[in-house]
């Protein structure tokens, strides 16, 4: 079997999958990946089960060489890949043999890129996921972000590898990133502790994401929001996409690392179809908020699912 | 306390059940009631359940069940919440060894209370606490009900770095801190258990609506239980606590 050495480690990679949901009544967060629909791509591409840990990584990928056959895709945000200098494709599976080196240029649009490889990579689950927690320096490989020198082990046999069909997306459903989103959200759950003026800014005025956004939450800078009587609550539980807003007014979209509890109102939650897009949003960009009911917002996830189900039957097969 | 839930929506995969707007032993067991109602049921589409001060929080999956399908499955339960048996809630015991170097602001508790050292642990130790929640990090339990007279304002410069196990005081809040983090409370002591393993079955062992008791203990036991804990031989004590009064 092969293995991935780290030649020279992104800012920020970590192996997520799915994460821990169940265990968030323990006060574990769930942690997992920030862009489902890339990730899923991303283990379609090289014939894994949808929810195979994979690498995340933000801004730049590493650069890594391999010790044997394999076979990975790289899915997410924009950037080059590069086989032994060339220039080579991401959306699509590449096969690689011993001493092959494999680099990144910086993402130009988006922020995460997902690493798959076939037959997923070979580190232990703790509490039934392989997703790095690192604030309790658990999971993934040690508990912690990639560094330089580290070598991962891959599962997949030379047998298994020989068998596999390289793929490629359709080119329809490979995503594009824009400096400006809207993101669908219902309101709710603490929508009763704003002002109406302050859901009329919420949903009617453009917000900024801060540099101070990261796995954890997306912190915004934009018009204040009006709450009735100030932000505090007696601390509650807190889901994938929530917008709480605190005291002074500014939203923060919660993402995989946050806390399960907190003490701050929720204006409103991000539907779960339109993550994928808050999770490769950069700094600098721009969000407005649309809101749309409940039954709305199921079905779009509905439509998500769909979506999923066509990138997989519409994957081209290549030759190799 | 509302006489009837209010159910609020959290996004498309979750919703709310909140049973009041304090914080209240009585809340909390509705809180509970209601957790162990949806548990029993075993729902192939409940994904996850995280129970809060005054609320449960319900996460579904839409693909399976539908918000108005949630919602009145819900409801039904809670109106019968009031015939269920709820089984005793556990008692998780936490050995502590208190002062000391491993409880370094036992003497700024005793200073602000007045009160010696013994008097800070036998009040300390001398009721159990009720779980209302766990947050913050794995295995961080919220408790409530700590005794007024050893009440003490946190430090007013935290620690980078305070070791799991560590037990402490802020304001009129008792807990243990579950890992290493940083935390300005008042260390009184530490325990050598592990309330947060992640390769222990189960990782956690207490759930909210439990209590836990702190037992004082001395230097050589301290070094014996956390032998034990090392060596995965050590039994937790974790066992039902009869009857419903507060001891």
């Amino acid at each position: 079997m092969s293995s991935v050495k780290i030649k020279m480690a992104g800012p920020l990679t970590t192996i997520q999958d799915k994460g821990r949901i169940e265990y968030q009544q323990s006060g574990m967060s769930v942690s997992g990946v920030m862009d489902d629909y890339s990730f899923r791509a991303a283990n379609l591409l090289v014939g894994n089960p949808e929810t195979e840990g994979v690498l995340e990584c933000t801004l730049l990928g590493p650069t890594m060489e391999f010790t044997g056959d394999a076979v990975f895709a790289v899915t997410g945000a924009t950037a080059q890949v590069k086989v032994n200098g060339q220039p080579s494709f991401i959306w699509r599976a590449i096969r690689v043999k011993a001493g092959d080196t494999v680099s990144f240029s910086m993402t130009t649009s988006g922020t995460r890129l997902y690493i798959a490889f076939a037959g997923g990579i070979d580190v232990p689950e703790v509490m039934g996921s392989k997703s790095t927690y690192m604030k309790a320096k658990v999971g993934g490989f040690e508990g912690r972000n990639l560094k330089t020198g580290d070598e991962l082990q891959l599962s997949a046999s030379e047998e298994a590898l020989s068998k596999i069909v390289l793929k490629e997306a359709s080119p329809r459903m490979i995503p594009s990133y824009y400096p400006e989103v809207t993101l669908r959200a219902v309101l709710g759950p603490q929508d009763d502790c704003f002002t109406k003026a302050g859901i009329n800014t919420f949903f009617g005025t453009p917000y900024k994401v801060t540099s101070d956004s990261d796995r954890m939450g997306y912190r915004l800078d934009g018009a204040v929001i009006e709450h009735k009587k100030g932000g505090d609550i007696i601390s509650d539980g807190i889901v994938i996409g929530a917008v709480q807003v605190p005291g002074n007014g500014k939203p923060i979209i919660l993402m995989a690392d946050r806390q399960t509890t907190g003490g701050y109102t929720k204006i409103a939650t991000v539907i779960t179809a339109d993550l994928p897009l808050v999770g490769q949003m950069r700094p600098g960009s721009f969000i407005r908020f649309q809101k749309v009911t409940v039954e709305a917002a199921q079905q779009a996830l509905r439509e998500y699912a769909d979506k999923i189900k066509i990138f997989k039957t519409c994957m081209l097969s290549l030759p190799g | 306390m509302n006489e009837k839930a209010r159910y609020l929506i959290a996004g498309d995969s979750s919703i709310v059940v909140e049973f009041g707007n304090e914080i209240s032993e009585e809340i909390s067991a509705k809180v509970r009631g209601m957790y162990l109602a949806i548990e029993q049921k075993k729902f192939p589409f409940i994904k996850a359940m995280n129970p809060t001060y005054r609320s449960l929080l319900v996460q579904y999956d839409p693909l399976q069940c539908s918000y108005e399908e949630i919602l009145e499955t819900l409801q039904g339960l809670e109106d019968n919440l009031k015939n269920m048996d709820l089984p005793s809630p556990n008692i998780l015991e936490i050995p502590t060894l208190y002062g000391g170097e491993l409880g370094p602001d036992l003497g700024s508790v005793c200073e602000h209370s007045g009160l010696t050292e013994e008097e800070v642990i036998k009040i300390h130790s001398g009721r159990d606490y009720l779980v209302y929640m766990l947050g913050f990090t794995p295995g961080f339990s919220y408790l409530g009900g700590m005794d007024e007279k050893i009440a003490t304002p946190r430090l007013k410069t935290p620690r980078t770095k305070i070791p799991g196990g560590s037990v402490g005081i802020a304001g009129s809040q008792t807990g243990i801190y579950s890992i290493d983090s940083p935390g300005g409370w008042q260390l009184i002591g530490k325990t050598p258990i592990l309330l947060y393993d992640p390769q222990r079955k189960p990782p956690i062992l207490h759930h909210a609506g439990d209590y836990i008791r702190f037992v004082p203990i001395d230097q050589k036991k301290y070094q014996s239980i956390e032998e034990a804990v090392k060596n995965g031989t050590y039994e937790y004590r974790y066992f039902p606590k009869e009857g419903g009064a507060v001891k």
